[in-house]
């Protein structure tokens, strides 16, 4: 009897212990495992992967609603892990990102060199799931998989067609004046003093018998400044042949040395004086910034020019410059597009060309139709922008109050996505 | 012929750089690549060239000796002296025969430089200093192929941890820029004593508004006046005015990559 009773709990006993290990090892195979203190969160819903638009390739986005987990309900949410693999079924090894938590989004993206770490190729089907993670590494929830998707690049960038509808119509606008202007159509710009400053300032030159210095400034052959400023060379050039003063044409780009020779003597030729060309008159010096400046402040100081045109790209140089240009006495004209250096023109230099007046330089040096017409364009496509600043302020301040539901998006029509 | 190719050339190039910046694809970027490294290969070019310019010009202020012709000396002495540094470095650690190769390598470079430049311009015994320039340079390039304290080093930066190259650029060369770059302090004091007076009343606005900008930045009772009149000062007409000029130069540049492109503006040709 004794024996039986102890066979009795033996079982009991036996039976208890093969239900919790059937129970452990149930549990064991489940992504989500309970340790005490944490439970498995939420997992994320709605995921869905697409090919990132307006892009070159090699780019998928991953989107998804946060856990209710996340910043709610348990809260106990901390981030969420991207993973992605080749096939539905798995294996998802692949750790593709990490995002905070209230993430919802996660671009999966590579450069398009094909050894580069990470690199996505394009039109490969991938899948892709997310974790929500908690505090334990071990305890997760994961989403369901979603795919089959593959990256393409895109031939267009949608997020640039205000900017494309903006170069189209400026450029019809270009091409209707300038036409007008072949017609022989009389355009009215206003004067310039910068502008007009110049012919006096290389008469000046000449009556004192000094040079007449020209610096292009630090820029490089392929800014818009930089090419604006060889038009005005090319006629300061022509002018400085023709009242045969010398002229000094210190470069800190090489390139812009070998264009400026070549307009400078383009310049002696037309003005029938090839052999008062002089190689050394354009020369270059460093590409050093401080070291460029400390060379031209040097000529200015020995040469002690009558003249000095600053027309280009500025930086930190630019005061330096121009104000070593007054303690040599030289009259001094101006035209930067850079908005920080324009003040210290303004207040060193005798004359300046501010921002878009060194663009129009060239129309007023030459007075040729074409590039008034073209000037027309600009000014025409200047009232246009304000006549749109004044709608998208009404738009963002008073469209509720007024009324006026169209002008609610207005802003988004010129939204620009790059 | 002559001046239509180019044009034809700015057009195209032209044409292909503004669609590439709306196609996104990877062929666009990849031919944007291929074209940004050919923009850096001529530079490369280019910077022989204007190394020659700087040459011709620092021999001819030295040989007519021209007003402060020392200072172009030592540009050419400073230009061999770092392209030398940088493509060699010292291996046994004596210094004797590398700053001898060194002088011998200036010397003879002067020399044939004064015998090619001088032939035609009357420079005296011309002929004499070129075959000494050779003859320099002969023994020069025998201490560096026999001498095995130093060496050249050609694609490989060994020549950049040369301790002379490394010692001229930074105890030397740096120094130079950063006291250059202190002298813009001094500059922006003497332009603000002839800038800031009360000439008119635009003038007073002027010297009123950097006062109170400059004041903000000035430990002193001020309190938060000051402070918050200077950031609306700086946030609220400063940058309007900035924004106009922004605007401006926006719709110049693309006008003037326009008429480029078209062919309308043909100053960086020589032909206005």
């Amino acid at each position: 009897m004794k024996n039986l009773f102890n066979m009795s709990r033996f079982k009991i006993v036996f039976t208890v212990c093969v239900l919790l290990s059937l129970y452990s090892f149930v549990n064991a195979q489940a992504p989500a495992v309970t340790t005490v203190g944490i439970t498995p969160p939420a997992p994320v819903t709605e995921l869905t992967a697409v090919d990132t638009d307006n892009d070159h390739g090699h780019s998928i986005t991953v989107k998804w609603t946060p856990s209710a987990d996340d910043g709610a309900g348990a809260n106990n949410v901390l981030g969420y892990r991207v993973m992605r693999s080749n096939s539905f079924e798995g294996p998802f090894n692949d750790t593709v990102g990490v995002v905070p938590l209230g993430s919802t989004n996660f671009e999966n993206s590579s450069s398009i060199e094909e050894g580069a770490e990470g690199f996505i190729p394009d039109n490969t089907d991938f899948y892709y799931r997310v974790d929500a993670l908690t505090g334990d590494s071990l305890v997760f929830s994961s989403s369901e998989v979603t795919g089959p998707v593959h990256s393409y690049g895109q031939w267009f960038n949608k997020g640039l067609i205000p900017v494309f509808f903006a170069v189209i119509i400026f450029t019809a606008l270009t091409v209707l004046f300038v036409s007008a202007a072949r017609k022989g159509k009389e355009l009215y710009v206003r004067p310039l003093a910068g502008i007009e400053a110049v012919d006096d300032a290389i008469g000046r030159a000449t009556e004192m018998g000094r040079p007449i210095l020209y610096v292009f400034g630090l820029g490089v052959a392929s800014d818009i400044a930089t090419i604006a400023s060889f038009t005005i060379l090319s006629r300061v050039a022509k002018r400085v042949a023709e009242y045969q003063t010398n002229l000094i044409v210190p470069c800190y780009d090489p390139i812009i040395m070998t264009v400026a020779q070549d307009i400078v003597k383009t310049a002696y030729m037309d003005a029938g004086r090839p052999n008062d060309y002089k190689e050394d008159a354009v020369f270059f010096i460093t590409q050093a910034q401080f070291a460029y400046v400390g060379a031209v402040n040097g000529i200015m100081i020995r040469e002690l020019p009558a003249t000095n045109i600053y027309m280009g790209k500025f930086y930190a140089e630019s005061l330096m410059l121009a104000e070593t240009g007054v303690v040599s006495g030289s009259i001094q004209i101006a035209g930067t597009d850079e908005i920080a250096q324009i003040p210290f023109f303004v207040v060193a230099c005798d004359y300046t060309l501010i921002g878009e007046e060194l663009f129009a330089a060239s129309a007023y040096l030459g007075r040729e139709p074409l590039l008034l017409g073209s000037l027309k364009a600009q000014d025409y496509a200047k009232a246009a922008v304000l006549v749109l600043a004044l709608l998208g302020i009404l738009a963002v301040n008073f469209s509720g109050d007024l009324g006026l539901t169209w002008l609610v998006n207005f802003k988004d029509w010129f939204k620009v996505i790059d | 012929m002559r001046r239509q190719l180019p044009f034809f050339f700015v057009f195209l190039f032209g044409t292909f750089m503004v669609v590439q910046n709306f196609v996104p694809h990877e062929y666009s970027e990849r031919a944007k690549e291929f074209l940004s490294d050919w923009t850096i290969i001529i530079g490369i070019f280019a910077l022989a060239l204007g190394i020659w310019s700087l040459i011709h010009v620092s021999l001819d202020k030295i040989n007519k000796r021209k007003p402060n012709w020392e200072y172009s000396f030592v540009t050419l002495v400073g230009l061999v002296a770092m392209i030398f540094f940088g493509f060699t470095a010292n291996v046994s650690g004596s210094w004797l025969t590398y700053f001898a190769a060194l002088m011998v390598l200036l010397i003879s470079l002067w020399l044939l430089v004064q015998g090619i430049l001088g032939a035609g311009a009357g420079v005296t015994k011309a002929k004499e200093k070129f075959f000494a320039g050779i003859g320099l340079a002969a023994i020069f390039t025998f201490i560096a192929l026999y001498d095995k304290s130093w060496a050249f080093h050609f694609y490989t930066s060994e020549g950049l941890e040369n301790p002379l190259f490394k010692h001229f650029f930074s105890d030397i060369m740096v120094p130079l820029q950063a006291t250059m770059f202190a002298l813009l302090a001094f500059f922006i004091s003497s332009a603000s004593y002839r800038a800031f007076r009360a000439r008119n009343l635009l003038a007073t606005l002027l010297l009123i508004a950097a006062l109170i900008v400059m004041l903000r930045f000035t430990p002193g009772p001020w309190g938060d006046l000051i402070s918050k009149t200077s950031t609306w000062v700086m946030n609220v007409p400063n940058l309007a005015a900035q924004r106009a000029i922004v605007i401006g130069i926006g719709l110049g540049m693309v006008a003037t990559a326009l008429k480029v492109i078209l062919g309308i503006e043909r100053g960086y040709m020589g032909k206005g």
